[in-house]
């Protein structure tokens, strides 16, 4: 990991592990009648550990004089490692709470371990843990690649990369001692969220000096996502966690934004978290690999263009379309179903974009589990959001809001598209970044892709089913006029759905974990050593290695 | 033509950067600015009362808990949900509330209006164990929180921070905000009068856990439980349905 940095680099990464070694201290010290306390002692073992190492490696020999002749892929290397860490302990959480849900004794009466507390930590685990590292290492690989450039930072990867994985840390961990400012996918607190905006910033800056100095005259489609992604996780991250924080020494704030506004504001950020983060980063993965794996260039320039701008100006409207019927003022419910119905149209441009780029390709989708991963998850991207708009038409969101509905759209989207496309591309990247010749087994990746299509399908028929089912009992009425069912009869009604989502997200738990054994045997394989495969910044790549657009 | 404009910003990492943020700020500004000049976003309510240092307690423990991850606080403003839970509900009942907890998904009921609905006691036993209480529930069981005393010395501090995002907290609320906890928890004691005068003569005193001689986590949750849909009456003016407010008393 050191190998590439300068002596001089080495010292500066030294010293900026002591400072934030400080910060742990600072935060222990004040927090310590608090929750904070503890936050503060995570910080400290977590740079401690991170300077011991810096330290102890400090003396090897300097990098050689030509590295920029060569791409930056240590730090890419270490974030799919973490990323598969955090995959298989968000889904881990998620089979968990899942099963809590059908078995609730599985809290143990312990205060950690109850649902609300956990279901947090699955979901920052997934998104945050096994989503961002994938998005951080694959937007790291992508952009060298299609800029012919290295990384313009040496530390600043690093800083972005470990700094990421301090933040991911200190929310989940946070949630089991009772951290969370209850925001759904913003629950970390306030000194958790200053932090991220520093490495944010970081990343940012780096991705813009990195395209500053690529060798094409044109940014590639995959990094316009990859920069939307960037740019307006930043802008959401920062308005939505507003907030006061009780004293220094306290972990819990209140955000600036009362009761309505705070909800618009809430979900303003909720629904731009799907579009910008579970979604135009993933679609700028899929826009490399899918017709890097396929051999063949993108379908449409055009329906780029299009599918790419529509949905950064669109999502930002959608978000009331969460607060149908509720106290929010009509005239935005009614912006917020309007644009989410309009929104289809660049969905479905960037998912017929993908499934016609492999138009001429079908028989290699049929022998290669790794681009078939990538064809379904393309497939679930269109499922998943012609779904989403229309449970935003409002008389569909009065059943569906409130239920399992919800959730089975929710990971109709995170483990069809998410999870699929993620694996797609790291099966992709894997063999290549390692420079192996190919996944140490096809037929496990092929064991992969049916676990993973099977849960994913048990999962998302199981909530559809219980979804509906819950939504028309609560608003059956009898002949004489009442209601039909009580809540506790609805709620019996569910039990043997969430006895089959558990086990649909335990196949796929299950695939992760064979994903995690593939990736690291591919790493433990040989090298090719063969120089043709030479994959360097000043290289020409060969047709069909770099994709770009046909026309 | 407009393809030869993108190929123009297509070239410069900075122009694109800028035009992603032009593009994504609309939507935002639109939706959000209006909500603090529009008037009737939020409607009148004179008798709106604060939260008391106890329920807010009840409310942060309610926070820290994920309550929210299973029960919503947003009556929608359809019949059924009006039948099984009362009159929808207003912006202005959240208010004073940062943040709001209207919820996304109900595992367990809307709890909106679930203040005066049962007993303190019940909601002591439905909390230490739900199927005691109804044996088909998947509630997880929060018997620990009977057994670990409120931290009192920082209320202060909690309605101070408070008041600087806008809740219309006293100075002299913020200085007896553990006197008040402690008094609402423990009725008969010097403390409770301060309570009823400084929020208002319908604040529910009550050994909330049945045991009057500590405040412990579950007195400030069930204070909390009890006062949900109960901060004003403004509500039950509106809906076609003609329901009154629950009175605790009966
Ligand atoms: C796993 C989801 C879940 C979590 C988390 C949860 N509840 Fe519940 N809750 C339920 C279900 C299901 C019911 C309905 C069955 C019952 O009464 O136990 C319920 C019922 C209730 C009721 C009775 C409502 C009524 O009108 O009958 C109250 C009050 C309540 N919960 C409070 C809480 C509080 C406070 C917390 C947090 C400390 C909490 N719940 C956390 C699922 C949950
Ligand atoms: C092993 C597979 C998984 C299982 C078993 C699982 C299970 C669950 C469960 C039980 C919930 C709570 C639902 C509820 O409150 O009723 C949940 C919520 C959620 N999960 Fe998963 N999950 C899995 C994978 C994932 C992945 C890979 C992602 C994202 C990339 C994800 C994202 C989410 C989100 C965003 C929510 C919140 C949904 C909402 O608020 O409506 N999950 N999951
Ligand atoms: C055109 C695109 C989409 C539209 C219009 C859309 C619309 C919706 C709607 C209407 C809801 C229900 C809100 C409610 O009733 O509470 C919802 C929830 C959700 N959707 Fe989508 N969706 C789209 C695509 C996606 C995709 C691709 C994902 C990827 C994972 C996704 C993830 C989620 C999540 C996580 C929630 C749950 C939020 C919560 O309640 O916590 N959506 N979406």
């Amino acid at each position: 990991m050191i190998a590439q940095l300068t002596s001089s680099e080495r010292q500066y990464s030294a010293v900026i592990l002591i400072l934030l070694l400080m910060a742990g201290i600072a935060m222990a010290a004040l927090g310590k009648a608090d929750a904070l306390g503890v936050q503060g002692v995570i910080v400290l073992l977590y740079s401690g550990v991170l300077l011991a190492f810096v330290l102890s490696s400090i003396d090897k020999p300097e990098p050689s004089e030509d590295r920029q002749a060569n791409y930056y892929d240590d730090p890419i290397k270490v974030g799919i490692v973490l990323s598969m860490v955090w995959a298989v302990f968000g889904m881990f959480m998620g089979v968990w709470v899942a099963a809590q849900l059908a078995w609730p004794n599985l809290a143990f009466d312990a205060a950690w371990s109850t649902f609300g507390r956990m279901r947090p930590a699955h979901t920052t685990g997934v998104i945050f843990g096994f989503g961002g590292n994938a998005l951080i290492a694959t937007s790291f690989h992508v952009v060298q690649r299609t800029s012919r450039t290295r990384l313009a930072g040496q530390l600043s990867p690093w800083f972005v990369l470990m700094g990421y994985n301090l933040f991911c840390l200190l929310a989940v961990s946070g949630y089991f001692i009772g951290i969370t400012q209850s925001k759904e996918y913003a629950e970390a607190e306030w000194y958790a969220d200053l932090w991220l905006v520093i490495v944010w910033v970081t990343y940012l800056v780096l991705y813009i000096r990195t395209l500053a100095r690529r060798k094409e005259p044109h940014i590639y489609v995959a990094n316009w996502y990859f920069m939307a992604f960037i740019v307006v996780v930043a802008m959401l991250h920062i308005v939505n966690n507003l907030a006061v924080p009780v004293s220094w020494g306290h972990a819990k704030s209140y955000t600036i934004w009362p009761g309505v506004q705070d909800a618009m504001v809430q979900w303003w950020y909720g629904h731009n978290a799907v579009a910008f983060f579970l979604t135009a980063g993933f679609l700028g993965m899929m826009y490399y690999y899918l017709p890097k794996r396929a051999g063949r260039p993108i379908f449409s320039y055009r329906l780029s263009i299009l599918s790419f701008w529509g949905i950064t100006f669109f999502y930002m409207w959608a978000g009331s379309h969460h607060l149908h019927y509720t106290a929010l003022p009509h005239w935005v419910q009614n912006l917020g179903m309007t644009f989410s119905v309009m929104l289809l149209v660049p969905s479905w441009a960037s998912a017929g974009n993908a499934l016609l780029t492999l138009n001429g390709a079908w028989h290699k989708v049929r022998d290669d589990a790794t681009l078939r991963f990538m064809m379904v998850a393309a497939v679930f991207y269109g499922l998943s959001t012609f779904e989403g708009s229309f449970l935003a038409i409002r008389p569909v969101n009065s059943l569906s809001h409130y239920t399992d509905w919800t959730v089975g759209h929710v990971h109709a989207g995170a483990l069809g598209w998410v999870a699929l496309i993620t694996f797609g591309s790291l099966y992709t990247l894997v063999p290549a970044l390692w420079k192996r010749e190919r996944m140490y087994s096809a037929a496990l990746v092929e064991v992969h892709f049916w676990l993973a299509l099977a849960g994913t399908l048990i999962y998302v028929f199981a909530m559809w089913n219980s979804g509906i089912i819950q939504g028309l009992m609560w608003r059956t009425y009898t002949e004489d006029n009442a209601l039909a069912y009580s809540f506790v009869d609805s709620l019996l009604a569910m039990y043997p759905y969430y006895i089959a989502r558990a086990f649909g997200g335990l196949l796929f738990l299950l695939g992760t974990i064979v994903g995690c054994y593939n990736i690291w045997m591919t790493v433990r394989m040989a090298p090719v050593t063969a120089q043709d495969h030479a994959d360097l910044p000043d290289r020409r790549a060969a047709p069909g290695i770099a994709p770009s657009p046909a026309e | 033509m407009s393809e030869l404009f993108h190929r123009k910003i297509e070239r410069t990492a900075i122009g694109f950067v800028v035009a992603i943020i032009a593009a994504a700020s609309v939507g935002g500004i639109v939706e959000i600015a209006p909500l603090f000049t529009i008037p009737d976003t939020v409607e009148e309510a004179p008798d709106m009362r604060l939260y008391t240092p106890l329920e807010l307690a009840g409310r942060d423990i309610y926070v820290r808990e994920g309550c929210y991850a299973c029960h919503s606080q947003m009556i929608r403003t359809l019949s059924d949900e009006v039948e099984r839970y009362g009159p929808y509900s207003l912006a202005v009942e959240s208010k004073y509330d940062h943040p709001m907890l209207w919820g996304s998904k109900r595992t367990g009921p809307d709890l909106a209006r679930v203040g005066g609905k049962y007993s303190d006691f019940w909601h002591v036993a439905h909390l230490s164990n739900p199927r005691d209480v109804v044996p088909e529930s998947n509630m997880p069981a929060y018997a620990f929180l009977a057994r670990t005393p409120l931290r009192m010395d920082d209320l202060g501090l909690r309605l101070a921070a408070l008041r600087a995002v806008g809740v219309p907290y006293t100075d002299d609320m913020i200085e007896n905000a553990a006197a008040d906890a402690y008094g609402q928890a423990t009725p008969d004691s010097s403390y409770s009068e301060g309570v009823t005068g400084r929020y208002g003569e319908k604040t529910q005193i009550s050994a909330f856990d049945g045991v009057t001689t500590n405040v412990t986590e579950m007195d400030a949750l069930v204070a909390y439980l009890q006062v949900l849909g109960r901060l004003t009456d403004v509500a039950y003016g509106r809906t076609a349905a003609s329901e009154q407010a629950p009175d605790p008393d009966q």
